[in-house]
């Protein structure tokens, strides 16, 4: 029962690694960016959430209205301002750049609100549990989190296939110049898939500090490891692929910390390592080549 | 124009330049071994640090700008040199050959290392090689006699002060000679060739007959060994490690990376301005706490964007001179005709 308990819990702490996850793979799935500021972009998206609620007196659910237009916005001007131009420029130059926003932000974020943690409250939420029978316990938070993933998968799989601005995206992620001679500036499709991106880490980034009980400034470096490791576990390319890449790794990090609670991240970085080597194509076969 | 034939040209290797640099070189290093006879021990061993960054940076720089693999995850390979200071020293060696041995060990777990990270590529190598780094610190925290998360000092250590700065500047030293010749013989090598013929099209360089992957696999492994090198020599000066988060920590990558990207990525004097750059700043700016460090990531952003090339690149296109040549150059030979050199910008 508690090998079954800790596999619940493994799912669901899955489906916050998924969402972490996803940004990157869109990311990655259409621009062919590397992001290694996506940690930090989660942990700004998360003291964006803090602002609000300190300065505006906003619940969590309420500041989310906020900070995911808002680092969307920041995202398609990073994309437009910067990565367009490192792009042109050389294989390495995006990830440099990245890097850079990486070292930029967390540094910033002690200066500006020291290393304490900023609490983002939900009220009673956090603690809310069901239980389904004797022994296991599910939170309704963490199933919250798993059920927004799902959904925020489903829906950008659906918006890839169905809309306009989704057969763009993967145009783009084809063959950019011919969509340009089809008379689309890739530039806008690129900048506005970077702000999709932005906007769902920013949202995955308040899950994240909400189940921490609240945010730090060096909280990125750890997501950032997290989120990839799910993607490549995953498989590249894949939406759905990222979603299973996450689930592996929250059960990895669940069952480990029933041995001893200082072995989860040990373990799944060496999951993720035995995964490189035994299966580097990931759980998930991928449909785009990487 | 005249019709080249292979009769009228030889390559040249820029020998005479190459003997010249080697010569000023070791008259500059000569010159440093004996500074600290000469001047304060202050000034000198503050010099350490600037040794062990243009040992850092150019280990980096072969990886990134050679052979085109961008590391974030270097600092496994500091922290195992720091840490194997600690294994050798306890087992009966000197802090010195200890750092020496440290980098034998940790080369021949980088190569074992390398058949993971090298599944993945470009971005993704990058984001392995961290992993690679944070798996390393987790596995050596859980050791007690490593001192845990603590961090730990060297046990036997020589006893007086002014020796101890004195040794630990000459064997810094020694280990940036050594970085500096391996990178600049390494270059002008085949293999050298090779490389940078990987990093500009590695599909292309492997229809050639390069074997791609053994040859990224020599150099991951050099550079690890130059990172381990340098995170000896921070042990050593510091007497231990303060803590395993601080030496396994992912700000050295971004150090390297900024220094390089200054500096010049893709040249041998690029990582040397860059680190001397660098040492600067930091004597100057890091008083400014965690803004200097804001500072840096946003020069570094600049820089890729708007000075792709770095300072000595700049350098290097506005006046065409190079210090350390690894290019070729074609010249025709004197009875021949007489036109103008060119130059293949002898990289």
């Amino acid at each position: 029962m508690i090998f079954l308990n800790a596999l619940i819990q493994g799912i669901l702490l899955g489906g916050l690694f998924a969402m972490a996850a996803l940004g990157l793979s869109i990311a990655f799935g259409v621009l062919r960016v590397v992001n290694l500021a996506h940690g930090e972009i989660m942990t700004l998206g998360a003291y964006l959430a803090y602002l609000s609620l300190s300065a505006l007196g906003l619940n969590v659910w309420m500041s989310l209205l906020i900070v995911v237009p808002a680092m969307g916005v920041v995202g398609y001007w990073v994309q437009r301002l910067m990565l367009q131009r490192a792009l042109r420029l050389s294989e390495l130059s995006p990830l440099l750049v990245t890097f850079g926003l990486a070292i930029m932000i967390p540094n910033a974020l002690v200066e500006v609100f020291s290393n304490n943690k900023k609490p983002l409250p939900t009220g009673d939420l956090a603690v809310q549990s069901i239980t389904i029978v004797d022994g296991i316990t599910v939170g309704v938070l963490p199933l919250l989190t798993l059920v927004v993933a799902v959904v925020l998968i489903a829906g950008m799989q659906l918006f890839l296939a169905r809309t306009k601005m989704g057969r763009y995206m993967r145009a783009a992620a084809d063959d950019s110049d011919t969509l340009r001679l089809m008379g689309i500036d890739y530039r806008k499709v690129y900048a506005f898939a970077m702000a999709i991106a932005f906007g769902i880490a920013a949202l995955a980034g308040v899950f994240f500090g909400i189940r921490q009980g609240g945010v730090t400034p060096f909280d990125g470096q750890l997501t950032v490891l997290f989120a990839f490791e799910a993607v490549i576990i995953g498989g590249l390319g894949s939406l759905w692929g990222t979603l299973a890449g996450g689930i592996v790794l929250g059960v990895a990090h669940s069952l480990a910390g029933q041995i001893s609670p200082d072995l989860p991240l040990l373990v799944g970085n060496l999951v993720f390592l035995a995964i490189l080597v035994f299966r580097p194509t990931g759980i998930v076969r991928s449909k785009v080549a990487a | 124009m005249t019709t080249l034939t292979a009769a009228s040209f030889r390559v040249d290797r820029y020998q005479k330049r190459a003997l010249m640099a080697g010569g000023v070189s070791a008259a500059i290093f000569v010159a440093l071994a004996a500074a600290p006879y000469l001047l304060d021990p202050a000034i000198t061993s503050s010099w350490i640090k600037l040794f062990y960054l243009i040992t850092l940076a150019t280990m980096w720089n072969l990886l990134a700008g050679y052979a085109g693999m961008v590391s974030v995850g270097q600092q496994a390979y500091i922290g195992l040199g720091a840490y194997g200071v600690f294994v050798f020293n306890d087992l009966g060696f000197d802090a010195y050959s200890s750092a020496l041995i440290a980098s034998i060990a940790v080369g021949a777990i980088a190569l074992p290392l390398s058949f993971v990270a090298f599944r993945l590529r470009g971005g993704y190598f990058a984001i392995g090689t961290w992993v690679i780094a944070e798996a390393v610190r987790q596995i050596i925290i859980r050791f007690d006699e490593l001192g845990a998360g603590r961090g730990r000092s060297i046990s036997t250590y020589t006893g007086d002060p002014v020796f101890r700065n004195l040794f630990t500047y000459w064997l810094a030293l020694g280990i940036l000679a050594l970085a500096l010749i391996v990178t600049f013989y390494l270059l002008r090598s085949r293999m050298g060739i090779a490389l940078q013929s990987i990093r500009d099209n590695e599909v292309a360089a492997r229809a050639l007959g390069i074997n791609v992957s053994r040859t990224k696999r020599i150099v991951f492994t050099i550079a690890a060994m130059g990172a381990s090198l340098a995170g000896s020599v921070i042990c050593i000066q510091a007497i231990g490690v303060a803590s395993p988060n601080q030496i396994f920590s992912v700000s050295y990558s971004a150090f390297m990376i900024f220094m390089v990207l200054i500096g010049g990525i893709g040249t041998i004097e690029g990582p040397i301005v860059g680190a001397v750059i660098y040492f600067v700043m930091d004597f100057y700016f890091s008083q400014l706490g965690l803004w200097y460090l804001v500072v840096l990531g946003l020069l570094a952003i600049l820089v890729t964007l708007f000075l792709p090339k770095g300072i000595w690149g700049a350098i290097h296109e506005r006046f065409n001179i190079s210090l350390f040549p690894v290019g070729h150059r074609i010249v025709p030979i004197a009875d021949h005709i007489p036109t103008k050199v060119l130059s293949n910008a002898d990289v």
